[in-house]
């Protein structure tokens, strides 16, 4: 996976183990917590959206399929949690799967619209089922998570979990995308075509990708409601799936570690423009149009765009000054 | 269940349904000329309701007056937002765009909740409450109003597509965007015309659904999404098509309401997109040789 990305896992492990010293207050740890979760979800729509090319306007969906499987098992049916983990994504690879099949067989961006679709039924569906999921209002008590024998219940311990999560699936989303699959998927996002024609079994890898993307995402959802311990449809609509799509666009596509950056800024932006309470949508839409209008690459764009203009007159000048 | 309940369960079907094919027809329009899926399609709609409750509550202007300033001033709205959003990107991708449609619709949202609030608002009907008795059905007046303008403006963009200059040059954009270009088509002007004629028919939906259901910041979306499966299921490409599909979902979504239950109204349209995407991805009126040529 490269040498630099090794410097920089150790870099991420550094900063998470050295974070909780500098922030004691719980409630910006829980909102760490939450940071570490939409890291998860970002870095796997990082890789359908930025390495394969693909959109989904759905994310929430896997997100609330694995939330639900797990808030219901463990709390209804005392499995343990792990095992709800698994089995929520077993059901997300099987509506990844159904939604996936006969929308990337396609050309173009059927996806976005099969998947906008798919949000939504998962989004009403939460709502209306109320015998399974106690409808709009929800329902609380969902058990913390439990590791080998351990009940993991403060904010610092889930916080160290989250992140050591999130590692693990970088680690192992970088090791995919420099592997020949990775590869594959970037030549399918340069040109499907041309990809098709270089022997690249376009549709598989776009499946893949997609439900491997999906799956993270249910695992994250997991953790999401264990974090919570309370589970309603309102943290699965449509705004949420726009808010991943934001943290990637925000982070640059096709940078895994500006998706980590991107949900982030973006889980802690809201703590800080608290001022603006109700009128938070109206930033988020000025902040995505002008990011969208005038960073296209993102903030991982930005810097390496800072760095060359300043090598390059740092360049200029060793040379007019010898 | 009586015969009288089937008719009324149509009636509201159909004027739904118009109203979907509307907010379709505006997907349509702007997707034909530019390759755009606009995603803001809905908030036209939004904005054309709310704007006419300023003009009505607010200056007091008579509904004909409202009417009009409404979907002038929307049409306005939509044109600025083609100058200052997507006409200034260079090599935009699909991504992109659909990513910008979304953020303005987003912003849009965010500025109707700052100035109008996060009630409902309402306005008059246009010719009182009084219910007209259709087979034993009683149907609000308000339903014909909705039927008879949105039927109309069909008409007249058809007229228009149809025998003049600027609808030819609109249909030629459509087919193929370079060859109209080749042929001395101003593109840049059918672009712009696109989007101000998309943005109207949202604000004309707004305006004549508005007294009958009221109209908040949030109801743009929903209905974006709606019009959204109609144009797939119309086949992406196809005016008639779209407009038939809207209709159809207006009816189905009525019906399914009405005899089966209430909770799932909102995502048979999303499930019958689902379907018509595993089944016959070009559309249920288009041929699939035609969509193997789409970009989209």
């Amino acid at each position: 996976m490269g040498k630099n990305n090794y410097i920089k896992c150790a870099l991420f492990l550094i900063i998470i183990g050295f974070l909780p010293v500098f922030v004691s207050n719980q409630y910006y740890l829980s909102v760490l917590v939450f940071a570490g979760i939409y890291a998860i979800v970002a870095i796997g729509l990082s890789m359908l959206m930025g390495y394969a090319g693909q959109i989904s306007l759905g994310h929430a969906g896997f997100f609330a399929i694995g939330g639900y499987t797990s808030a219901i098992l463990t709390k209804f049916h005392n499995f343990h949690p792990l095992q709800a983990m698994i089995i929520g994504i077993v059901f997300t690879v099987f509506a990844a799967l159904l939604v996936g099949l006969p929308s990337l067989r396609l050309r173009g961006h059927y996806l976005a619209m099969a998947t906008l679709g798919f949000g939504e039924i998962i989004y009403v569906t939460s709502g209306a089922a109320t015998g399974l999921t106690e409808g709009p209002s929800g329902f609380s008590g969902v058990p913390s998570i439990a590791l080998a024998g351990f009940t993991i219940k403060s904010e610092l311990s889930k916080f160290y979990l989250v992140w050591l999560v999130a590692l693990i699936i970088m680690i192992l989303s970088l090791n995919i995308i420099h592997s020949r699959i990775g590869r594959a998927l970037r030549s399918i996002h340069g040109d499907e075509i041309a990809s098709n024609a270089m022997g690249v079994n376009v549709a598989k890898y776009k499946i893949q990708v997609f439900v491997y993307s999906a799956a993270l995402a249910s695992i994250a959802g997991s953790l999401y409601v264990h974090h919570m311990r309370f589970v309603s449809p309102t943290g699965f609509n449509l705004n949420k799936s726009i808010l991943f799509l934001i943290m990637i666009m925000s982070g640059g596509m096709g940078s895994l570690w500006g998706a980590v950056i991107g949900a982030a800024i973006f889980t802690l932006l809201p703590e800080f423009l608290g001022v603006f309470n109700d009128y938070d949508i109206l930033m988020y839409g000025a902040i995505l149009l002008g990011m969208m209008m005038f960073l296209p690459h993102g903030l991982t764009g930005l810097t390496t765009k800072i760095i060359q203009l300043v090598l390059s007159k740092w360049k200029t000048r060793t040379q007019n000054n010898p | 269940m009586g015969l009288d309940s089937y008719i009324q369960l149509f009636f509201s079907g159909i004027t739904i349904g118009s109203i979907y094919a509307m907010v379709a027809l505006g997907f349509l329009i702007i997707y034909s000329s530019t390759g755009i899926i606009n995603l803001a399609q809905g908030e036209f709609v939004m904005l054309g309701g709310l704007i006419a409750v300023t003009c009505h509550h607010t200056l007091h202007f008579p509904m004909p007056l409202t009417f009009l300033v409404t979907v002038l001033l929307v049409t306005v709205i939509g044109t600025l937002f083609e100058i200052t959003c997507i006409h200034p990107l260079k090599n935009p991708s699909v991504l992109g765009l659909i990513m910008i449609t979304i953020a303005a619709s987003i912003l849009m949202r965010g500025i109707a909740m700052f100035i109008w609030g996060k009630e409902e608002h309402g306005i008059p009907t246009f010719s009182g409450d009084k219910s007209v008795s259709v087979i034993g059905a009683s149907v609000p007046p308000q339903v014909f109003w909705i039927l008879g303008v949105i039927f109309t403006v069909l008409i007249i963009l058809f007229l228009i597509s149809k025998y003049t200059l600027i609808g030819k040059a609109m249909r030629a954009t459509a087919a193929d965007r370079t060859a109209a270009h080749l042929v001395g088509i101003n593109v840049r002007k059918i672009v712009l015309l696109s989007f101000a004629v998309s943005a109207g028919l949202g604000g004309v939906a707004g305006v004549v659904l508005t007294p009958m259901t009221l109209m908040s910041f949030d109801r743009g979306t929903p209905l974006a999404l709606k019009g959204f499966c109609a144009t797939v299921v119309g086949g992406l490409g196809n005016p008639a098509g779209t407009v038939i599909a809207g209709l159809l979902l207006g009816l189905i979504e009525s019906f399914v309401t009405g005899l089966v239950s209430s909770h799932y109204k909102d995502v048979i349209a999303l499930f019958i997109l689902i379907i018509v995407l595993f089944v016959k991805p070009s559309g249920l009126f288009s041929k699939s040789e035609e969509a193997k040529l789409k970009k989209f």
